[in-house]
């Protein structure tokens, strides 16, 4: 193909790509270097019959046409990274400095909001990424167990928590297990417990989480195994057979090494959905007990009338940050075997 | 041919069987659950001194004199207008769709058959724009939109949700077009086509289940958002998934959870039909990627 016609026939796609996904990460990049405008202050003196006094207003119109003429703010540095809302530079150290061992340190960092949201954005993420792997692998090789009549039918029961939406289908969840609900008030039977409530333990909430998260993505994970297992090489199981291997010996040593390829592109995936985790913190209601880096990000933009694109921004920053540290492992990997198959 | 052995019944058999009937218990009772009591007042819905008024409806019966009721429906669709929620998602999903697989079919056919260098960039670049959290993409849109005046139109999500599916459409129909042969579209060219005619009378009649598998997807995504249409629509534009979120808060304070309820059933059920009827090409779009490597 000439590079004339590729051109026009990769326009559209790539200026919808260049406009919509890399500019906004150049303007978040931008926006997150300045802040906004402090209001501006005037100072007039007010003399009464008692002497003069002098007073500090806000010039709220002032303010206002500062504001309307550079929407960006002030221009701020990398000083937004290292406040007390993102990475903490100062209070880090101040905690250093006083804490006296690991764990009085380990809560003086959990007090920050930025590392609360982190902590729990990786603890789901390695949480949820090896379940989801290990039980999708274990319904996929149960499924084509199955005899041919069913399968069918158990791969669609098993799409519709994955294609259901995250909102409607975290929401669905947390009716159920609220205290009123069939699961929370069968928790309550058993534990003989009515203060029982997943909504008021962060503890249990983090775990509701994550059973949420491997309900949701499981079905990703089977189908791909699934499909793998369809491939899988019958001479080299009836060799395996003949040498008298067992099913769990032919499991481990033949099926799986097979599916290896696949395991590595499911947890690419599952690494890059479960790090941007956001929609279950909201329909769980849990921003009390769980903040994730995504929600991070929401608040601030939510902020009633006045959103703190600085902050927000550099939120995102990091998260893309984390997101490209997540990710090349993986992708290293990828290229290596890729290049293997090459030379 | 099944042996002895392979008919019999092993504990590992069991085990597997076990497995399986668990999970997809796990996958089906909550929507079963939900669909069912939906057409149930509060009351039943969450039960807490005996569950099986939820089966039976119990309160339900009292209160409105059947077993089932439509309530919580005319409370969502009519009382707080849901349907204008019905209608936005309508026209979003429609335009987001086509207008991604017009964008996504010729940039697949192009990468698909262009051999040089920077067709494997493009791609490559499309898998981290796909690593993407949407959300930080969001907070980088809100500013720029807010200052055009284009914040809360559809006109503004849908170009954005075409945008944020083009890496996802892009590898999937570069994909598709990689398993037609090359020697269709190259002999048309002999015979005197220009590469766009050849695309268009060659390609375009041979591409669409490829194009209907990568649809479904465009479909689902536009369908699903959270992240984009919460943000990026104004209120009376709202999509019927931010508006579900957005029920959950100012119904539960007024206590007609059941509009909710309701309104997530309704935004359920299409999908249910959609993977009745295209299990097999979203089982395949979905293992596209993966096993073709």
């Amino acid at each position: 193909m000439k590079h004339r016609t590729f051109f026009w026939f990769i326009l559209p796609t790539l200026s919808a790509m260049i406009l919509f996904i890399a500019l906004p990460i150049v303007s978040v990049f931008i926006q997150s270097l300045f802040v906004q405008h402090e209001q501006v202050l005037v100072v007039s003196e007010s003399c009464g019959p008692f002497g003069c006094v002098e007073e500090t207003q806000v010039d709220t119109e002032a303010t206002a046409k500062l504001r309307e003429e550079q929407p960006l703010g002030q221009f701020n540095g990398l000083a937004t990274y290292f406040d007390r809302s993102h990475l903490a530079s100062a209070e880090i150290a101040e905690v250093w400095h006083t804490s006296t061992g690991l764990s009085s340190f380990i809560d003086g960092i959990m007090d920050l909001k930025f590392y609360k949201a982190l902590v729990f954005t990786l603890t789901y993420t390695f949480v949820v990424t090896p379940l989801v792997l290990i039980f999708g692998l274990a319904v996929a090789v149960g499924v084509n167990n199955l005899p041919k009549a069913f399968r069918g039918v158990a791969i669609f029961i098993s799409l519709l928590p994955f294609l259901v939406a995250t909102i409607v289908g975290s929401m669905i969840l947390s009716w159920m297990v609220d205290g009123e609900g069939i699961i929370g008030a069968t928790l309550q039977n058993i534990f003989n417990d009515p203060s029982l409530s997943i909504k008021a333990s962060t503890p249990l909430m983090w775990i509701m989480l994550m059973v949420y998260g491997v309900w949701h993505t499981l079905p990703f994970a089977f189908i791909t195994f699934y499909a793998g297992l369809q491939t899988v090489p019958q001479d080299t199981l009836e060799a395996a057979r003949v040498d008298g291997a067992n099913k769990w010996q032919t499991m481990i040593s033949v099926v799986v090494p097979h599916l290896m390829p696949l395991v590595s592109f499911v947890t690419l995936m599952l690494l890059m959905d479960n790090f941007r985790v956001f929609e279950p913190l909201v329909s769980f209601q849990a921003e009390a007990h769980a903040q994730s880096l995504s929600t991070f990000i929401v608040s601030d933009l939510r902020e009633a009338g006045n959103p703190l694109y600085a902050s927000a921004s550099a939120t995102s920053m990091l998260t893309i940050l984390g997101v490209v540290i997540l990710l090349t492992p993986v992708l290293i990997r990828t290229w290596r075997d890729f290049n293997a198959k090459v030379h | 041919m099944a042996t002895k052995a392979e008919s019999r019944l092993t504990t590992l058999r069991a085990v597997s069987y076990a497995l399986v009937i668990t999970w997809l218990i796990i996958a089906a009772f909550p929507f079963l659950w939900t669909v069912w009591g939906s057409f149930k007042v509060q009351g039943d819905f969450f039960s807490k001194a005996d569950w099986t008024n939820a089966i039976y409806g119990i309160l339900t019966t009292r209160e409105t004199g059947g077993a089932f009721t439509l309530k919580g429906y005319y409370g969502a669709w009519i009382q707080e207008e849901f349907w204008r929620n019905v209608f936005n998602t309508m026209v979003i999903v429609f335009f987001t769709v086509c207008i991604s697989l017009t964008f996504g079919t010729l940039g697949g056919y192009a990468l698909a058959r262009s051999g040089f260098r920077y067709a494997f960039w493009v791609l490559m670049a499309a898998l981290a724009f796909r690593a993407m959290p949407h959300i930080t993409l969001v907070s980088g849109y809100m500013l720029p939109f807010f200052e055009w005046n284009i914040w809360g139109l559809k006109a503004t999500t849908v170009i954005v949700l075409v945008a944020i599916n083009q890496p996802f459409t892009l590898w999937m129909l570069h994909s598709f077009f990689l398993n037609i042969p090359k020697d269709m579209d190259e002999s048309a060219m002999v015979d005197g086509c220009t590469r766009f005619q050849a695309f268009w009378n060659v390609i375009v009649p041979v591409m669409w289940p490829g194009v209907i598998t990568t649809g479904l997807f465009s479909f689902l995504l536009a369908y699903n958002d959270y992240a984009v249409t919460s943000m990026l629509l104004s209120k009376p534009n709202e999509t019927m998934v931010p508006a579900v979120a957005s029920f959950l808060g100012s119904v539960q304070v007024q206590g007609n959870i059941m509009f909710a309820v309701a309104a997530v059933v309704s935004a359920t059920a299409p999908l249910f039909v959609l993977i009745l009827f295209f299990q097999r090409q979203i089982v395949s779009g979905l293992t596209a990627g993966a096993v073709k490597g």
